[in-house]
Order: structure tokens, then sequence, then C-alpha cells
């Protein structure tokens, strides 16, 4: 089993042991929907109308509180010096935090999302948009918030700093993402926005684990 | 040529040259932007003819554009400072780069506060969505995301690098920012707010608009020499040559 394999392994054993720690982020997200009935209106027909963009920025929002341990634990125990070590390429163990990343916390907020949207009244012809543009836009999240957890990772309260940092690049995918459901819900062609979002997730697999590799050897001169 | 580039490339690198040849070039940029900038503003605000919608309020474009133009051009010059530090090592590329970051913010800041101020006489609100505003907007965030991680750094060679690594992915991530940005907004709003068609300016407007964005540009490398200068001395304080600069009392060599 390669090194890589084996941390995936490893971190999807560890969430598994520690059900906080994918269920916590899902909790969040729970949690920042029902604000907004209670802090805005809770008229059916204006959520109907919030609930594509409300559902996205909860998403995001979740997925950044969780980014912020990625790398943190590798760091502090020496576990980065040993991957250096093995001649194995930064570039693929970037690839798979990224995926273990999406893993405990995209992926259940895309199972999840279509069942909170019910209480924000989202129309009914939004859902497989909803699904499919959570299913697209979270790994790009992962990928990109990777970058930042990589960056942050040896800074003291990195956390706030994550979001600074990653939050401007995150903006093209909310407005893809909500978009997409948007114009599903007023019955109109939302596959331009989804074939948008494809094309980034692309783009952020061949470019991010660069960045996220560069990043990770800045950890090593500490 | 080719050689004659490589040698000043490789002279570059060396902090005490550049500290000397910038004394040098510094007032060849100094008194040119002074001059642009006198020149284009008293011509754009007192010479050039009104515009036949906008009246006056239209003169605010004198300063507007050429910071809008100079914040996002010094972002990927930024960038371009942090990947030669990145690729060769070059602690100058660095000190560069961190000296542009806060000018470049400080130009970002400089476009948003005129859109405003422009906004209100012609919009009749002093901020709407409006795609290029927006875009700013999200400009100026990525230069406070920049300059936190840069500050956020425990020694001085990770920050540059942090610094450069996350100015080079925002430097990918600007254009699709921007279009994201564009296409959202043509959807959401038709064009009831954006500014009026441009209308292909007259020469008599355009010219101190020139002179102005010249002025601009000059007035920018200008600033990044001075700060560049400090940080070469601050880095290089104990060496000798710095300070036999320090003592000799008209502080020239």
């Amino acid at each position: 089993m390669s090194l890589v394999t084996a941390t995936i392994k490893r971190d999807l054993v560890i969430a598994a042991r520690n059900p906080g720690e994918w269920l916590n982020p899902l909790m969040f997200f729970l949690m920042v929907l029902a604000l907004f009935p209670l802090a805005v209106d809770p008229d059916p027909n204006f959520l109907a109308k919030i609930a594509a963009g409300v559902v996205w920025v909860a998403a995001l929002l979740s997925t950044l509180l969780s980014l912020d341990s990625l790398f943190k634990a590798d760091v502090e125990d020496g576990t980065l010096e040993q991957w250096l070590a093995s001649g194995e390429s930064l570039y693929a163990m970037a690839l798979g935090k990224a995926f273990t990343h999406w893993c405990i916390s995209g992926l259940p907020l895309t199972i999840v999302a279509p069942l909170l949207a019910l209480m924000m009244n989202l129309p009914e012809n939004a859902y497989s948009a909803l699904f499919f543009s959570l299913l697209l836009g979270t790994p790009i999240l992962s990928l990109l918030g990777a970058v930042g957890a990589a960056l942050t990772a040896g800074v003291r309260s990195g956390g706030l700093l994550l979001s600074l940092v990653i939050l401007p690049l995150y903006t093209p995918i909310l407005i893809f993402g909500a978009s997409a459901v948007y114009h599903a819900g007023i019955e109109m062609e939302y596959l331009g926005q989804l074939g948008f979002l494809a094309s980034f997730l692309c783009m952020a697999m061949t470019l991010t684990p660069f960045a996220v590799a560069g990043a990770l050897k800045l950890n090593l001169s500490r | 040529m080719w050689e004659a580039l490589k040698r000043l490339y490789h002279r570059m690198g060396s902090p005490k040259w550049f500290y000397e040849i910038s004394t040098r070039w510094l007032p060849w940029f100094a008194i040119p932007a002074g001059l642009c900038l006198i020149v284009g503003t008293v011509w754009g605000l007192a010479f050039a003819p009104a515009d036949y919608q906008q009246g006056n309020s239209f003169r605010i474009i004198y300063i507007h554009v050429p910071a809008a133009l100079l914040a996002q051009s010094a972002f990927a010059m930024m960038a371009m400072a942090g990947a030669v530090f990145l690729i060769w090592r070059m602690k100058m590329a660095a000190w560069v780069a961190a000296s542009i970051a806060p000018i470049g913010a400080s130009f970002c800041f400089l476009a948003l506060i005129t859109g405003a101020i422009w906004g209100k006489p012609t919009w009749g609100t002093w901020w709407v969505w409006d795609a290029r505003l927006t875009s700013m907007l999200l400009l100026l965030f990525l230069y406070f995301g920049v300059m936190a991680l840069q500050q956020a750094m425990d020694t001085e060679d990770n920050s540059a690098k942090a610094g450069a690594i996350l100015s080079l992915v925002g430097l990918v991530n600007i254009p699709i920012i921007k279009y994201s940005v564009d296409w959202w907004n043509t959807l959401h709003q038709p064009a009831t707010l954006t500014l009026t068609e441009k209308p292909a300016m007259a020469t008599e407007m355009l010219i101190p608009l020139l002179i102005m964005i010249a002025g601009f540009y000059l007035l920018f490398a200008t600033l990044v020499f001075l700060r560049t200068r400090n940080k070469i001395l601050w880095h290089e304080r104990k060496k000798s040559w710095v300070n036999k600069l320090i003592q000799t009392p008209a502080g020239r060599s």
C-alpha cells in the first residue's frame, strides 16, 4: 500500500472513530441555516427565494470550519517530515489529503443538504441542481482550502487567517453554485453553471496540489 | 543585449548594488511622476471639456481609472516578484513583493473610494453591487489576505514564501473571479446601473487621462523603490556598507 492510500485510510479511520470530526460541521451547517428564518423572515415564499444562496453560503462556511485541522496534526507530530523523507510525491499527498477532507465534510454535506433545503422551502425542481452543484462544488472548496490550510498550518490561531485568505478565492464557486440552484428553481436551464463548476474542478485538481506542496514545505523550517 | 540583461538581472540580486543604483534612479522616477501628476491634474480638472452627460462629475475619472489600473497590475507584479523569489531564491525579489503589497492595496482602496464618490452623483447611491466594483472589492480582500498571511508568519523567509504562493494562487484566480462576477451581475441586474455606454473618449479628455496614468505608474515605481530601500537598510543593518552609509553625514555614497 502506498503512503498516500495509507494516509487516506488512516485519516478516514480516525474520522470514523471520532464522529465529531465530520458531525460537527454538519451541525454547524444546520444551525447556520436555522438562523436565517429567525433573523430575516420565516415566510415560506421569501425563504424559497433566498434558499439557494443561503444553503450555499452555509455549506461554504461549514467546509471552512473543518479545514483548520487538515494539516495541523501532521505538521506538529513530525508526520510531514516523514512524508518528505519517504520520497513520495507531495503532489499526490496533497490530492489525497483534499480527498479525505471532502469525504468527511463535502460528501456528507452534499447528502444532507437536500433534506435541509426542505426546511428552507426550496422549490421542488431545484433539488437535483442543489445535489449536483454541491457534488461538483464542494471538492473545489476542499482543494482550494487545502492551500490555505497548508499555508497556515504552522501559525498559531490560524483559523481566522485561513478564512481571510481563502474566502475571496471561493467567490466564483459560490456564484456558479448558487446560481445553478436558483435557476433550476425558476425552471431555467442550469447545465451551463454545472459545466463551469466541473471545469473549475478539473482546474483545481491539476493546479492546487502544486501550491499545497509548496506551502507544506514552509512548515519544515520551524 | 541578452547578456546585458542577464548581467543586470544578476546584479539586481545584490541589495547593496540595488541600493546604490536606486539612489541614482530615484529622481528620474520621482520628478517625472510629480510633473505628470501636476500637469495631468490641472489639465483634467480645469481645461478638459465637461462631459455632455455627467457634467463636471466625470472629472474624478482622472484619479479613479489610473488607481484601478494600477491596483490590478500591482497584484500581477507582486505575484511575479514572488515567483522570482520562489524559483531563484532571490531575497531582493521577496522584499520588492513585500513592498508592493500595501501600496497596491492603497491604490485599490483609492479606486473603491473614488468609485463610491463618483457613484453618488451618477447612480444616486454610494455603493451598488456593480460587477466592476465587486471585483475591485474582492481584489482588495485578496491584498488583505496576502498582507495578513505575511504578517502572521514567524520567520522572514516563511513570510516571503507564503506571500508568494498565495499571490500566485490569487493571480490565477483573478481572471476567474473577474469573469464570474461579470457573469453574475449581468444575470441579476440588467444594465440599468452600469456606467453609461462608454462613448469613444474625446481626445481632449483622453490626453490628460494618459498623462495621469503615466504619473501614477511613475509614482508607484518611486514608492516601491523607497519602501524597498528601507527594507534593504533594515535587513542589512549589520553589514559594514550600511554602517558606513549611516556614518557618512551626507548619506550618499
